[in-house]
């Protein structure tokens, strides 16, 4: 391989590393986004066909596997629902985790005696990306209801993450100060094994309310795992391109963080669920008034302003498209109709922007939290449908309650609070939701899905 | 290619990024998540030049497994993206 095609291959990841810093950048804007999208798009193909020029690829195994790789997420990508987008964006984090992780593998087997730099971007790549891919397997488990979401958490817990942690240093510290041999391999298989152990442990004591933290947290993963992949092959398009994504992803859990008052440990080694239980009880007076679709009609036959704060329940009932049915209908008869959508409301972040994008809801009718609050009391009727804890009052009034001084969505303070609501559980934290007894509140009880097309049905019978 | 200069390509990579998203409307949060996904997926040269070595049937099988578990990551996370986002687009346009 001379010079000159090495510079044209440093050529292409150049090009392609500035388009996905440009991409990145037209992502985070509404009118731009989709053409941010196909321009990072370009950028990866410009990497892949720029490293097809590199010395000595196996064409037939490069080429099995990227026909194999694009067919299967071709048929994913096509087939997948907008209802199982969060599950999904989890699959396809974990794949980037592990592909890193066995880039680490496969440079340990092949080269165990490279530089200590190398030895430890490899543990690197096989810790985090380990991580990312166990731990995404995990949140794919609970988003798609293959495993139990509510927090799982283990007799001794704490002791075990602990163990699995200190194992991984004593491994790295062998593997990094002694020669490699047969026996380090062995120590090396270990180090994977705890690796993938510590993302299962890591993500299944996690609540599902606490999922978009967890998904923009394991996002990052995956991007810091192909930063390391990069240090193992002396790569530059890897490493600015995983870091992009490794601060993304941390800005992005950040705003998750932000939109629930809590801090990143807080949701990762929270007691929040025990210390719920205790605290909740005792400050919730009064009786819910359960209304009947009927009574409800008549409400929102005269209201001239609608606000909806869809939550996860509106997901689980797939209702998107309903609401926004009677969101049309209630427009005709005259009303304003906005969607508020919480920063944390669903299972991933946007979670509910998506859906109700699906449904093919007006881009204007969205409205953010801090946009909504202040006009709040001038809104008639606020439907809260199957959302609990992002509307909960206590969060402003009730000091001892866990989740005080998280920014809700002021529903309480319409002058008509309609709830959808399965039935009287707490919500997914388990805090008790004072908002279900206020004077002007009024119950739906039902699955959100029939309740809004019987509403839908009472509008065209009339 | 040196260690140092590698060190300071990260370090400038990452202080790009908080940069470049230091604020995005939340509509666009599940498409950005989604998108850098699919970019993470770089990792696919990695894999892609892990076939080279080729010290063994192991490594070569390992390469392979790293480059169809990437390009599934690439190629699903792309095309979800623009589904996603074509969605987005189609509001704005069609009434108003």
């Amino acid at each position: 391989m001379t010079d000159y095609s090495q510079t044209l291959i440093d050529l292409g990841y150049i090009l392609a590393s500035i388009l996905f810093i440009v991409g990145i950048k037209m992502l985070g804007r509404p009118e731009q986004a989709r053409r941010g999208n196909l321009l990072s798009a370009l950028g990866m193909l410009i990497a892949i066909v720029a490293v097809l020029f590199e010395c000595c690829l196996d064409y037939t195994w490069v080429i099995t596997g990227l026909a194999i790789g694009s067919l299967i997420g071709l048929i994913a990508a096509r087939t997948v629902k907008m209802t199982s987008m969060p599950q999904m964006v989890a699959l396809l984090n974990g794949f980037g985790g592990i592909a890193s992780f066995l880039v680490g593998w496969e440079n340990y087997h092949s080269q165990p005696d490279s530089t200590l730099f190398v030895r430890v971007a490899v543990l690197l790549a096989v810790l985090i990306g380990g991580v990312a891919f166990s731990g995404s397997l995990v949140a794919y488990g609970k988003l798609a209801g293959k495993i139990s979401g509510r927090p799982i958490l283990i007799g001794g817990h704490r002791w075990l993450t602990i163990g699995i942690l200190a194992a991984l240093l004593i491994c790295s510290a062998l593997l990094i100060y002694f020669p490699p041999g047969p026996l380090l391999y062995v120590v090396f298989v270990l180090f994977m094994v705890l690796s993938l152990a510590l993302g299962v442990f890591g993500v299944i004591p996690i609540g599902g309310a606490d999922m978009p933290v967890v998904i923009a947290l394991l996002n990052s993963y995956s991007g810091l795992a192909a930063c390391a992949a990069g240090f193992i092959i002396l790569n530059n398009v890897l490493i600015v391109a995983g870091s992009l994504v490794g601060a993304s992803g941390l800005i992005l859990t950040g705003i998750m963080c932000k939109a629930m008052n809590r801090s990143l440990g807080n949701v990762l080694f929270s007691g929040f669920k025990a210390a719920s239980r205790t605290a909740a009880t005792t400050t919730v007076q009064g009786e819910p008034k359960p209304i009947t679709a009927e009574d409800a009609y008549y409400i929102l036959e005269a209201a001239r302003s609608v606000v909806f704060v869809p939550g996860y329940g509106m997901a689980v009932a797939q209702a998107q498209h309903a609401v926004r049915e009677l969101g049309e209908i209630l427009e005709n008869n005259g009303a304003e109709v906005r969607y508020a959508i919480h920063p944390v409301a669903g299972r991933m972040p946007g979670h509910m922007n998506v859906l109700l994008a699906e449904a093919n809801v007006l881009y204007e009718q969205l409205a953010e939290m801090d946009d909504v609050n202040p006009i709040m009391e001038t809104v008639d009727v606020c439907i809260v449908i199957g959302a609990n804890d992002v509307v909960n009052p206590a969060a402003r009034e009730i000091e001892s309650s866990p989740i005080y001084g998280m920014p809700v969505i002021n529903a309480d303070k319409a002058r008509t609070v309609l709830i959808l609501k399965r039935s009287m559980a707490p919500g997914f934290a388990g805090v008790d939701n004072p908002l279900f007894v206020k004077e002007n509140s009024r119950m739906l009880f039902g699955d959100a899905k029939a309740t809004v097309q019987q509403l839908v049905a009472q509008f065209k019978e009339s | 290619m040196s260690i140092g200069l590698l060190i300071f390509v990260f370090v400038l990579a990452i202080f790009l990024g908080v940069e470049l998203i230091s604020k995005v409307p939340s509509q666009l949060h599940t498409p950005l998540m989604s998108g850098t996904n699919a970019i993470s997926g770089i990792t696919i040269v990695g894999a892609l030049t892990a076939t080279g070595s080729g010290a063994d049937l192991l490594a070569t099988l390992l390469g392979t497994a790293a480059i169809i578990f990437a390009t599934i990551n690439v190629v699903g996370g792309y095309l979800v993206t623009n589904r996603m986002l074509a969605m987005f687009k189609l509001r704005g346009k069609e009434k108003k």
